[in-house]
């Protein structure tokens, strides 16, 4: 049943959310002492002020971009990818050794080639837990979640062993040969004498990014592979009924999830360290599942979505700076921020949908008894003791 | 000598959804002591009133009187209290707790369970005792039959005191010996002064064992009837507003060239219990076999075997053609060799529910390049599409835009039959047709059913419903715990003599029982 008009269903209620989030956080830098109006100012204008503000928020929306897309596309089968951390982790390790080891000859080619290998690598990091839970029913919220740390222990291993060059002390990969740099958007968007984005690590991975939005849109909503995704994910009798195989489907969805959480390592290890470092991923992987959930797995929602928890990131760094707030309190902020718009997404949803359904009853009173137009982010109903139509 | 005081009466109840008027202006006297059937299609509002009165909704205007009192009935509690019990179509009961555990749920004595428990089984006996309503007090729900599961719904109401118990389409999942037993126990509670209230949409029911009948149709309350001053005929057309037809319209069989041959069809279930036990026949074209049976006689498994979702042993040729059977993912496989399938649980199964109605027309042949190409989905094909279906299967609101899960019963239903049998199959497979469809619709998908036959299709229909069987099939093969007990000519053969094969009395006459 039609509860609420689609722009309040993706825009009011994560808005009302936000919020929210952003009252009980100005309560909490009250209690320490702080001016909450002052801290909101720094953080906006930390985060959106400057190119140079922008530099930071657009690099950290792009890894967030890529770990929600993974897990926004694995929602669409009901799949709980918890693994996009340990996938983008290999697909860092995938452009680290095909950077280092292979000549280019020319950065668009390195760049072709670095996010082939990090698909490649964060797909074959997901392909285990996917066979785990297709042939053996190994849960895969467990096995990912076990992933993410089997990926950060090897890589480790790698890099204060095979993969640190001789020599040095630091846990990181030789740097990339310059061949293999891609463009910043300093080097894109500077002209002349003015210089924008003036050390910032935002970089062209950010159109992959964009890029990769569209191609999820279109996968989902305009293919036959998409149309199974969704059916497998919506109802596992009716997927099997219509012949679509649960193995391949969860294989194929989990691939792909896994290949674009590889891909976040085009942005933050070919674009930005230009070398592969210890705990290159920063905890995007489960920054992803908030973006993913507030963003409905839609990939427009992820892409919104992915640039607010971008401000987040970079307003909070700069809160930090500025204010000496600890940073404990910083993840006190986003992480409000996720427990309202993702855990609590239903303590706002349901009286914004009350207040619909109530002017819309003022409105037409008495109408034709007929079925309601669907949501398309459809919601279960809380439970539907008497259903009016069966 | 003026009426008692009504055990119920609604006056001017009206509830809307947005802008669905579920019930219109609503009023009803409910007599005490008596059996009133409330009638109507899916959708007519019924469950929504039902609801109303449990306190699950509450009404936008009218009131409520519970023996004459106003009452108001915010939540289910209230509604104990009044004293009314209601007995749901899809059971809420716990699965894996006993029928005792159950029945006190919610209603325990204090932190303890032991001592609810023994009072519960004290009282539980005598309640078993009163009304013929013996269920193992210590069973597990999950083992026990749906007609079993229902007993324990109604010792639920009646141990909370109700008086006045609502039964919402009781024998949607219950067998016809159930169903016997079932309307005992009520006339037992009739007899011992309680009132009941019984929702269905089978006239049958409607005429065997109730006082009074009220119609509901969009809404509204159309009609009100004594039981014994009306007809089948004159409640469908109250229901319906025109005039329906009962019996379905076919003229005899002309079965051509067998198009399905099973073999010694057997299936092991994951405890490792046989569901088919070694099943045989033949289906012609042109012939549709009924396979009658008491639901979980193996008909289900029959169905997922031949639709390629269960794994079989034994042998079934479609044409000659031998298909295989050793696999569980094998839909699309039987599709395009020519089978089409209306499984039996169109919620589960045969529809995606949030999908829009387009999406679901495509469901199962979303591969063919009728609707795309390479890998590409072409949406606008799939839309005209199913507008088109929508239209000719009178599926209504024929909206292809329309979540599956907003149509009722009747319609969704279409909607499956529409794709099925729009792909021009050799065979179909369609497992309880009608289960849960309302009376306009059964008349519309059973004559889309006799005409595909006419066509030369081969049709395999599995019902619970024995009037059904009786009245579409041209054989009729009865199953009982995984084996065929013996086929009969549809014309030759009565409710009777198939009610003794359906409980597993041996086919002695044919001796057929493989």
């Amino acid at each position: 049943m039609d509860r609420m008009p689609r722009w309040a269903d993706l825009i009011l209620v994560p808005l009302i959310s936000i919020l929210l989030a952003g009252l009980i956080s100005g309560v909490v830098i009250l209690a320490i002492g702080e001016n909450p109006l002052r801290a909101l100012g720094i953080m906006v204008s930390g985060a959106v002020g400057s190119t140079y503000a922008w530099g930071y928020t657009l690099y950290y929306a792009t890894n967030f971009i890529f770990t929600g897309l993974a897990v926004a596309v694995a929602m669409h089968a009901r799949l709980f990818n918890i693994g996009a951390e340990g996938q983008a982790t290999w697909g860092g390790l995938g452009i680290a050794l095909v950077a280092l080891y292979l000549p280019w000859p020319h950065w668009t080619l390195a760049m072709l080639g670095s996010a082939v290998a990090a698909a490649l690598f964060g797909a074959a990091w997901a392909a285990i837990p996917a066979l785990l839970q297709a042939r053996r029913g190994s849960h895969i919220v467990i096995t990912t979640i076990m992933f993410n740390f089997i990926a950060a222990a090897l890589l480790n291993w790698l890099l204060v062993g095979p993969l640190k060059p001789a020599g040095t002390m630091e846990t990181a990969t030789a740097p990339f040969p310059p061949a293999t740099h891609i463009p910043s958007f300093r080097d894109m968007f500077s002209f002349g004498e003015t210089i924008l984005f003036r050390s910032t690590p935002a970089n062209i991975a950010f159109f992959v990014a964009v890029a990769a939005c569209v191609a999820v849109w279109w996968l989902i909503w305009r293919t036959r592979l998409g149309y199974e995704i969704r059916a497998f994910g919506h109802s596992e009798g009716a997927a099997r009924y219509a012949g679509i195989d649960a193995t391949r489907i969860i294989m194929v969805t989990m691939l792909i999830s896994g290949g674009l959480a590889g891909l976040m390592a085009v942005n933050n290890t070919l674009g930005y360290s230009e070398r592969l470092i210890l705990n290159a991923v920063e905890g995007a992987g489960f920054i992803g599942i908030a973006v993913a959930l507030m963003g409905r797995a839609h990939p427009f929602g992820v892409f919104l979505a992915s640039i607010l928890f971008g401000i987040l990131y970079q307003g909070g760094g700069e809160l930090q700076f500025a204010l000496g707030i600890p940073r404990e309190m910083i993840l006190v902020i986003q992480a409000l921020v996720i427990l309202f718009t993702g855990a609590l997404d239903n303590m706002v949803r349901m009286p914004v949908e009350m207040i619909f359904a109530e002017r819309r009853r003022a409105r037409a009173p008495i109408a034709a008894p007929g079925p309601a137009r669907s949501s398309p982010g459809h919601m279960t109903p809380p439970s539907d003791p008497g259903k009016p139509a069966e | 000598m003026p009426d008692p005081v009504p055990a119920i009466e609604l006056r001017g109840i009206s509830k809307a959804f947005g802008p669905v008027q579920a019930n219109k202006d609503i009023s009803l006297r409910v007599m005490p002591g008596t059996i009133h059937g409330i009638i109507g299609e899916n959708g007519a509002g019924k469950s929504t009133l039902m609801s109303i009165l449990y306190g699950f909704y509450r009404a936008d205007r009218g009131e409520i009187l519970i023996n004459g009192r106003p009452t108001a009935i915010p939540d289910s509690q209230a509604a104990i209290r009044a004293g009314i019990g209601m007995v749901f179509q899809h059971f809420k009961l716990v699965e894996n707790f006993t029928v005792l555990e159950n029945v006190i749920l919610g209603v325990e004595d204090g932190p303890l369970l032991r001592p609810s428990l023994a009072k519960a089984r004290a009282e539980l006996k005598a309640l078993a005792e009163e009304y013929e309503l013996e269920v193992d007090p210590d069973a597990i729900i999950e083992d026990i039959g749906v007609g079993l599961q229902q007993r324990v719904e109604i010792l639920k109401a009646l141990y909370r005191k109700a008086d006045i118990l609502i039964l919402d389409e009781p024998t949607g999942v219950l067998t016809p010996a159930e169903a016997d037993h079932l309307f005992r126990i009520l006339r037992n509670l009739q007899a011992q002064g309680k009132t009941i209230i019984l929702i269905t949409h089978k006239l049958r029911e409607i005429m065997e064992i109730t006082d009074r009948v009220s119609v509901m149709r969009r809404g509204e309350m159309v009609a009100h009837f004594r039981t014994a001053e009306t007809s089948p005929p004159e409640l469908a057309e109250a229901m319906v507003g025109r005039k329906v037809l009962l019996e379905v319209d076919k003229t005899p069989a002309r079965p051509g060239a067998p198009v399905l041959e099973v073999e010694n069809l057997r299936v092991v279930d994951a405890k490792g219990v046989e569901r088919l036990r070694g099943i045989s026949f033949r289906l012609h074209a042109g012939e549709i076999l009924g396979i009658a049976g008491v639901a979980g006689n193996g008909q289900s498994e029959l169905l997922e075997v031949l639709g390629g979702t269960m794994k079989a042993t034994g042998s079934v040729r479609l044409k000659g053609q031998a298909l295989d059977i050793s696999g569980n993912a094998l839909g699309r496989a039987r599709r395009d060799s020519g089978i089409a399938h209306v499984p039996e649980d169109r919620q589960t199964r045969g529809l995606i529910l949030d999908f829009a109605a387009w999406e679901n027309v495509a469901l199962g042949y979303h591969h063919r390049p009728a609707y795309g190409s390479g890998t590409r989905l072409d949406l606008a094909a799939m839309q005209a599409d199913a507008r088109d279906k929508m239209q000719r299967f009178d599926v209504r609101p024929p909206d292809p835009f329309l979540a599956a899960k907003s149509f009722s019963g009747g319609n969704q239903q279409k909607i499956v039959v529409a794709r099925e049998i729009e792909s021009a199959p050799d065979l179909l497979l369609i497992g309880q047709p009608t289960r849960g469809v309302d009376i306009g619709a059964i008349e519309f998908i059973h004559k889309q059913i006799v005409s595909l036959r006419d066509r030369g299709c081969a049709i395999l229909l599995v019902s619970v419903e024995l009037d059904e069987i009786l009245s579409l099939s041209d054989r009729i093969a009865v199953m009982f715990d995984g084996r065929i007990m013996g086929e009969r000519e549809a014309a030759r053969t009565d409710a009777r003599e198939l009610g003794l094969l359906m409980a597993g009395v041996a086919d002695t006459a044919a001796g057929r029982a493989a």
